[in-house]
C-alpha cells in the first residue's frame, strides 16, 4: 500500500495549467497583500516613469541646451541646463527610492504568499483521508512542496514585477507611437504580430522539448538509481559491461533532447534581438520614403507632413518596443511553469478532506456513590464514550473496555472490486485475535476499517457496543494504538518520538515505555541517549531497533485496543526476541488484532482467522485448528510463510 | 573546499572530448555577436545624422549596412546558442558517462565510503547543475566582460574624457555588487538548509501519514510546521531583502551616469563647438552606458551561479579522482581449479587502520564441494569473512586461497565467474523474471532458466503468474514478495553453475521448508560446488558439512552440527532458543 518515495515524481509534469488558475491566483494574493502590492504597483510605475523619463530628457537637453548653447554659446544655456540636471536629479531620486522600495516588499510578499501556501498545503494535507495517500505516489505530493512552490516563488517574485513594468513601458510606448503616427505605428504592429508568431513558434518547440528532456532526465535518473542502488549486485554477476552499454542509451537518448531543448530556449534571445533591429530598419526605410514623397502624416494630434523630427523619435519608441517584446517573450517559459505549479497546488487545495460526523466523543469519568458514570476534567485515566441521543436528549456514557465486534464486513477500495466478503469477527475486551494469511487476503484492509481510515456503511463494526460511525474519528484513533509493519520515525530526539504517542506523557513515563518495550537498553546505549537526535526516518537506527521505538510509542499511549502489524523483515535473532518480548509486553490486557508472522504470537491467540481472497476461511484457536487439519494445518506443518 | 579548485575544474574539463569544437566556436561566435550589437547603435546614429529627407541614399545605404549586421548577428548569436546547447549536453553526456563508467569500476569499499544516494545524487543534480554553469561560462561569462570591453572602447573612442566616467563608477559598482553577494552568499547556504528540513518534515508526514493519523497528531503537526514555514520565511525574507538592493545599486549607477554625460557632455559639446562630442555621440554614450553597466550586473548574476555550482563540481571531480583500491589482475588467471577455500592468518579492517580489525588471525580450510553453515550474531563480521572469497574486499593481512591459488592471482571477472554470490540486501532489476536470472549467465537457454528456478523453488510461483517467465518485475522488485525475491536471487546465482557459491543471509524470508528443499535439492545437482551459507537460523544451517561460528571477528569453532550441540554452549543455547519458540518447525 506504501508508494515509494521519489521526490522526481514530477519529472513528467506537463506546463499546463486549468482555467481560471490566473484570477484565483491573484484572488488569493491580494486577500493577503492587497496593501502591499498596492505599494508595489505604485513604486514600479514611478520606476518606471523615470526610466523613461531619462530618455525623454537627454532628447530635451539636446534640443534646448546644445543646438542654443552651440549657437549662442555657453553663458546663454547654462542656467536651462542647471534647471534640467535638478529635474533629472529629482526624478532620478524618486526612482530610486522606488526601486528600493518595490523589491523588498516583493520579497516580503513572496515569501509571504510561499509560506500561506505551504502552511494552508499542510493543514490539508493533515485532513486527508488516507486513500488520497493510497491512490497518490508520494513522490508528487511532495513535489507540489518543492517544484511547484519554487516555480510560484519565481512567478510571484521576478516575473510579475517585471511583466508588470514591461506592460507599463509597453503602453507608454504604444501612446506614444499612436501619438506621433498612425501609418508607422500599423506597419511595427504588422510587425511585431509576426514577432510574436516567431516567440509562438519557437516557445511550443521549447516546450515540447523541454517535456521530452524531463521525460528522458527521468528515465535515466531512474535507471542510475535503479543500478546505482543494485551496484553490488552488478559487481558480484560481472554484470559492468552490460550496465555501461544500457547507460550509454539512456544517456544519449537524454543528450539529444537536452540538446534540442537548449538549442530552442538559446535562440529565441538573438532571434528576438536582432528582428528588433531589423524591424528598426523597415521602418527608418519606410519613414524615409513617407517623407520623400510628402505622405501626410495622420496621428491623433491631427495631420500634417511626417519630418525628420517625428521618424527620429519614433525609431526610438521602435527599439524600446521590440526590446519591451523581447522581455516579455523570454519570461512566458516561467510564467507557464508558475501558473502549472499554482494549478497544482489549487488542486491540492481543492481535495475532499475526510469527513466526519461522528459525536460520540471520550471522556474521562468518575463514578458517584452510586456506582453511576460522571464526566470530569480531570485526567485520571478512566475513559468513557459520552453517547448524546439527539431524538431523546439523554446523554449516555458507557465505559470504555475495548470490546470490538464486526459483522457481515463488506468491502471494496474500488466500486466492483470487492476485496472483504462478509467478515465476521467477535473481539471480547482483553482478547487477542490474530490475523493470518497471504499478501492480500485483506488483513490490513480489516485494520483500515477499524480505525476508519476507509469507511463502511453503517453499523457492522462497533466499539463498545457503539456503531464506530458515530464516533468522532479523532477519538476512535485515540483508543486504538497502533504499530504498523512499516515505521515511521520523525526527525526529533528518541524520548519526543516515544512522546508522539502520548503528548502529556513525562519523561518518566516515557522512559517507563521504553523499558516495557525493552527498547531502554539500547537508548541508554547510544550517544546521547533519550536525547539523541533521530533523523531520515531514523536511518542511524537498525530495523530492529526501530521496531521497540514503535511498540515504546504505542506502549506509551495505553490505549485499550492495539492492532499490530508483525515486521516479517529479517533482524538477527538476539533482537527478534527482544521484539517479540517487546510485544508481548504490549499485548497484555488489552484487545489486540495482529497480523501474526511468527508462530508464538499465532499460538497465544485466543481466536486464529485464516484468511484467503476476502474471506475468513477458518477460525477457531490453534488447538481447533490444528484438529480441524485445514489450511492451517498445513500453513502451520508446512512451516510458515505467509507472506 | 575552495583549495585546489582550478585543479577540480581541470578534472571536469577532460569531459568535453569530442565537442571541443562547439565549445570553442560558441565563444568565437558571441564574440562577433557582442562587437556587432555593440556596433550597430554607433550605425544607427549615423543613419538618423544622415537622413535630411532629401534622398533616400543614406538609409539605402546604413539600412543596407544595418540589415547585413542585423542578420549576421542573427546568425553568429544563433548558432551560438545552438553550439553552446550541443556542447553544453555534451559535455553532461561525456560527465555522466565519465562517471558511470567509474562507478563500474569502484571497489565494494569505495560504494560504502560514498554510499548509493550519494552516487546518484552526482550522477543527477550534480551533473546538471555543472552542465547549467558549463553553458554560462562559455555563453554569457565571456558575453558579459566581452559587451563591457567593446562598449568601453566605443565610449573611449568617442570621447576618452567621458569614458573617465565609467572608471570611477564601473569598479563601484562592481564592489557593491559584490558586498551584497559576499552578505547573503552565507545566508542563503544556512536557509537551504533549514528549507530543506522542511520538506524533510513534509516527506516525513506524507510517508507517516497512517502514524500521525492514528495518534491524532494533526495538530500538532500543523503547529510544528507552521512555525518551521514561519522561520523559513522570515530568513528568507531577509536574505531576498539584501538581494533585493541590487535594483537600486543598478539603477542610482545607471542615473548617476545619465546625469554625468547630460551635465559633462553637454558642456564639453558647447564649449568645443562640437569638435570633441557631438550630439549623436552624446547619444551613443549613453547606450553604451546602459550596455557597460548591464554587463556588470549580469556578470555577478554569472559569477553567482558558478559559485553554487561549485559545490557541484567538486563532488563530481571527489568521483572522477577516486580509483578503485582493488587490482582487477586483467593479466591473471582465468580457470579456478576447483571450489576449495583457504584462510591463511587473514585479517582484515575496513579502514587503514590496524587497530579496527573487524577479522582477526582466521585459519580456515574448507574442501570443494563441502557446505558450510556460517553462524554468528550481528555485527561479528561473518558477511566480511565470506566477501573476501569473490575479492569483494581484499584483506588486510593474510591470503585468502580459492582452488589453491591465491584469490589476487586470478583475474577479477574470471574469480567472480566462479564464486557465486547471494547478497544479504539482495535486488532485482526492472525486466521480465528470465532477464533477471539470465543475469547470472546472459546465453542461457529458456530450459537452464527454469532449472535454475526450480532447483530455487521459485518455479512454483512463476508458474501461477499469467506470463510465467515473461512477467515484469518492476524497478526495485516491488511486485514479487520478500520470499519470491530472495528466491528469484537465489535462482541467478545457481545459473552461473559456480564452483562456489555463498549466501549470504539471503534466504530470511524464506520458510524453513523450502529453504530445506533448496539446500537438498543444491545438494544433489551441484555436487562438486562449495556452498557456504550464512544464516540466523539453525535450522537453516544444522544440515551443513561442518558449521563456522564467529564471534567478534574470530572463529570460536568449527565442527558439526553433532559436535558442536555437545560441546559449543553458545550454540547450544541459540539451538534451544530457536527451537523451543518456533517449535513447530519441524
Amino acid at each position: 500500500m506504501a508508494h515509494p518515495v521519489n521526490g522526481r515524481g514530477s519529472m513528467n509534469r506537463k506546463p499546463t495549467f486549468k482555467p481560471g488558475t490566473v484570477k484565483r491566483f491573484l484572488k488569493y494574493i491580494t486577500k493577503y497583500f492587497k496593501k502591499e502590492l498596492i505599494i508595489v504597483m505604485i513604486t514600479i510605475i514611478l520606476s518606471s516613469v523615470a526610466t523613461v523619463f531619462s530618455s525623454v530628457m537627454i532628447q530635451k537637453i539636446i534640443d534646448e541646451v546644445i543646438n542654443p548653447g552651440l549657437a549662442n554659446g555657453m553663458s546663454s544655456v547654462y542656467v536651462i541646463l542647471i534647471k534640467y540636471i535638478t529635474i533629472m536629479i529629482v526624478v532620478f531620486l524618486i526612482g530610486i527610492i522606488s526601486t528600493f522600495i518595490h523589491p523588498r516588499i516583493m520579497a516580503i510578499v513572496t515569501q509571504g504568499m510561499l509560506c500561506r501556501f505551504r502552511v494552508d498545503m499542510f493543514e490539508k494535507m493533515q485532513k486527508l483521508p488516507i486513500k488520497y495517500y493510497d491512490t497518490h505516489p508520494h513522490g508528487e505530493i511532495m513535489s507540489t512542496y518543492t517544484n511547484d512552490t519554487d516555480a510560484l516563488r519565481q512567478l510571484i517574485g521576478q516575473v510579475i514585477p517585471q511583466i508588470f513594468q514591461s506592460l507599463i513601458t509597453a503602453i507608454a510606448v504604444v501612446t506614444m507611437m499612436i501619438g506621433y503616427s498612425l501609418w508607422l505605428s500599423l506597419i511595427v504592429f504588422v510587425i511585431i504580430i509576426s514577432m510574436l508568431q516567431i516567440v509562438k513558434k519557437i516557445a511550443s518547440g521549447s516546450a515540447t522539448y523541454m517535456v521530452k528532456q524531463q521525460k528522458s532526465i527521468a528515465a535515466e535518473e531512474g535507471f542510475v538509481e535503479e543500478f546505482i542502488n543494485g551496484q553490488k549486485v552488478v559487481k558480484v554477476f560481472n554484470y559492468e559491461p552490460n550496465a555501461k552499454k544500457s547507460f550509454d542509451e539512456f544517456n544519449e537518448q537524454l543528450f539529444k533532447d537536452s540538446e534540442k531543448a537548449n538549442t530552442y530556449s538559446n535562440i529565441l534571445m538573438p532571434i528576438m534581438g536582432n528582428v528588433g533591429n531589423i524591424m528598426y530598419v523597415i521602418v527608418a526605410f519606410i519613414g524615409g520614403i513617407f517623407i520623400i514623397g510628402n505622405v501626410f502624416n495622420l496621428s491623433i494630434l491631427g495631420y500634417s507632413t511626417l519630418t525628420i523630427g517625428i521618424v527620429v523619435a519614433y525609431l526610438t519608441f521602435v527599439r524600446s518596443l521590440s526590446q519591451t517584446v523581447g522581455r516579455i517573450s523570454s519570461q512566458i517559459g516561467m510564467i507557464m511553469m508558475g501558473l502549472a505549479g499554482a494549478s497544482r497546488i489549487f488542486e491540492l487545495l481543492d481535495e475532499t478532506p475526510e469527513e466526519d460526523s461522528g459525536y460520540v466523543t471520550l471522556v474521562n469519568f468518575e463514578r458517584d456513590l452510586q456506582g453511576n458514570i460522571v464526566e470530569t476534567n480531570i485526567r485520571n485515566n478512566q475513559w468513557a464514550w459520552k453517547h448524546p441521543h439527539s431524538e431523546t436528549g439523554v446523554i449516555e456514557y458507557v465505559e470504555l473496555k475495548g470490546d470490538i465486534v464486526m459483522e457481515n464486513v463488506d468491502f471494496a477500495y474500488k466500486e466492483g472490486e470487492e476485496v472483504l466478503h462478509d467478515i465476521n469477527i467477535y473481539a471480547y475486551a482483553g482478547q487477542k485475535i490474530a490475523l493470518v494469511g497471504a499478501t492480500g487476503a485483506g488483513k490490513t484492509t480489516i485494520t483500515n476499517l477499524l480505525n476508519r481510515f476507509y469507511d463502511i456503511p453503517d453499523g457492522k463494526i462497533r466499539y463498545d457496543g457503539i456503531n464506530i460511525r458515530k464516533i468522532k474519528k479523532p477519538d476512535l484513533r485515540k483508543s486504538l494504538g497502533i504499530v504498523l509493519q512499516d515505521i515511521n520515525l520523525f526527525t526529533g530526539t528518541v524520548i519526543d518520538n516515544i512522546r508522539y504517542g502520548r503528548l502529556d506523557a513525562t519523561d518518566s513515563e516515557c522512559i517507563e515505555a521504553a523499558k516495557k518495550a525493552n527498547a531502554h537498553d539500547f537508548i541508554t546505549r547510544l550517544p546521547n541517549g533519550y536525547e539523541t537526535i533521530l533523523n531520515g526516518n531514523g536511518s542511524n537506527l537498525s530495523q530492529g531497533q526501530r521496531q521497540l521505538l514503535s511498540i515504546a510509542r504505542a506502549e506509551v499511549a495505553d490505549t485499550p485496543v492495539m492492532i499490530l502489524d508483525e515486521a516479517t523483515s529479517s533482524i538477527d535473532t538476539r533482537t527478534e526476541a527482544l521484539v517479540q518480548k517487546g510485544m508481548d509486553e504490549l499485548m497484555k490486557g488489552r484487545t489486540v488484532f495482529v497480523i501474526a508472522h511468527r508462530l508464538s504470537t499465532v499460538r497465544n491467540s485466543d481466536a486464529i482467522m485464516v484468511m484467503d481472497h476476502g474471506r475468513i476461511i477458518e477460525r477457531g484457536t490453534h488447538d481447533q485448528l490444528i484438529k480441524q487439519k485445514g489450511t492451517y494445518y498445513q500453513l502451520y506443518t508446512g512451516a510458515f510463510e505467509l507472506e | 573546499m575552495k583549495k585546489g579548485m582550478i585543479s577540480q575544474y581541470k578534472v571536469l574539463v577532460k569531459s568535453i572530448r569530442e565537442y571541443k569544437k562547439q565549445t570553442l566556436l560558441t565563444p568565437a561566435l558571441v564574440i562577433i555577436e557582442v562587437v556587432i550589437e555593440v556596433l550597430i547603435p554607433l550605425i544607427m546614429a549615423e543613419m538618423i545624422n544622415q537622413m535630411t529627407g532629401d534622398t533616400m541614399k543614406p538609409i539605402y545605404y546604413f539600412g543596407t549596412v544595418l540589415i547585413i549586421m542585423a542578420v549576421s548577428s542573427l546568425l553568429a548569436g544563433m548558432f551560438a546558442g545552438k553550439y553552446a546547447a550541443t556542447a553544453s549536453a555534451g559535455f553532461a553526456k561525456n560527465l555522466r558517462k565519465d562517471i558511470f563508467y567509474k562507478i563500474q569500476d569502484y571497489s565494494f569499499h569505495e560504494i560504502d565510503k560514498f554510499s548509493s544516494s550519494s552516487l546518484v545524487t552526482r550522477l543527477t543534480t550534480d551533473v546538471t547543475n555543472s552542465q547549467q554553469a558549463f553553458q554560462m561560462i562559455i555563453r554569457i561569462a565571456i558575453r558579459t566582460p566581452l559587451m563591457m570591453v567593446f562598449a568601453f572602447i566605443m565610449a573611449y573612442t568617442i570621447s576618452w574624457k567621458m569614458a573617465m566616467i565609467f572608471v570611477v563608477i564601473v569598479p563601484a559598482l562592481g564592489l557593491g555588487l559584490a558586498l551584497i553577494l559576499v552578505k547573503v552568499f552565507p545566508i542563503f547556504q544556512k536557509i537551504f538548509k533549514k528549507y530543506d528540513r522542511l520538506n524533510n518534515s513534509v516527506q516525513e508526514n506524507v510517508s507517516g501519514i497512517r502514524v500521525v493519523k492514528s495518534f491524532v497528531r494533526e495538530d500538532f503537526e500543523n503547529e510544528n510546521f507552521e512555525k518551521a514555514a514561519k522561520d523559513v520565511r522570515n530568513d528568507f525574507t531577509k536574505a531576498e531583502k539584501i538581494i533585493a538592493l541590487n535594483n537600486p545599486l543598478m539603477v542610482f549607477s545607471t542615473y548617476l551616469v545619465t546625469v554625468l554625460i547630460a551635465y559633462f557632455g553637454s558642456t564639453m559639446i558647447i564649449n568645443s563647438q562640437s569638435l570633441d562630442l557631438t550630439t549623436g555621440e552624446l547619444s551613443s554614450l549613453v547606450t553604451y552606458s546602459v550596455m557597460i553597466l548591464m554587463s556588470v550586473m549580469m556578470f555577478s548574476m554569472v559569477f553567482v551561479m558558478i559559485a553554487i555550482s561549485a559545490e557541484s563540481v567538486n563532488r563530481i571531480a571527489e568521483v572522477l579522482e577516486t580509483e578503485s583500491t582493488l587490482d582487477p589482475n586483467p593479466n591473471g588467471d582465468v580457470t579456478v581449479r576447483d571450489g576449495s577455500i583457504d584462510f591463511k592468518d587473514v585479517s582484515f579492517s575496513y579502514s587503514k587502520d590496524q587497530s579496527k580489525y573487524v577479522l582477526q588471525d582466521i585459519n580456515l580450510s574448507i574442501k570443494s564441494g563441502e557446505t558450510i553453515g556460517v553462524l554468528g550474531v550481528t555485527g561479528s563480521a561473518k558477511s566480511t569473512l565470506v566477501q573476501l572469497i569473490p575479492r569483494l574486499y581484499d584483506t588486510s593481512c593474510g591470503e585468502v586461497l580459492v582452488g589453491g591459488k591465491n584469490v589476487k592471482d586470478y583475474e577479477l571477472h574470471s574469480l567472480r565467474d566462479a564464486v557465486a554470490f547471494v547478497l544479504q540486501k539482495n535486488v532485482l532489476f526492472s525486466g521480465t523474471i528470465a532477464e533477471n536470472i539470465r543475469w547470472g549467465n546472459k546465453d542461457a537457454s529458456l530450459e537452464e532458466v527454469k532449472e535454475a528456478a526450480r532447483l530455487a523453488c521459485a518455479d512454483e510461483f512463476i508458474d501461477q503468474l499469467p506470463k510465467t517467465y515473461d512477467s515484469y518485475i518492476e524497478r526495485g522488485g516491488t511486485n514479487v514478495s520478500g520470499g519470491q525475491k530472495q528466491r528469484l536471487c537465489i535462482a541467478r546465482a545457481l545459473i552461473k553453475k559456480p564452483k562456489i557459491i555463498i549466501f549470504d543471509d539471503s534466504t530470511s524470508a524464506i520458510d524453513t521448508k523450502t529453504n530445506a528443499k533448496i539446500t537438498e535439492q543444491m545438494a544433489m545437482t551441484l555436487p562438486n560446488t562449495t556452498k557456504i551459507i550464512i544464516a540466523q537460523r539453525v535450522a537453516s544451517i544444522q544440515s551443513a558439512d561442518r558449521i563456522v561460528i564467529i564471534e567478534s571477528g574470530r572463529i570460536v569453532a568449527f565442527d558439526t552440527h553433532e559436535n558442536l550441540i555437545k560441546t559449543n554452549e553458545s550454540y547450544q543455547e541459540t539451538y534451544n532458543s530457536q527451537t523451543n519458540t518456533a517449535g513447530g518447525d519441524e
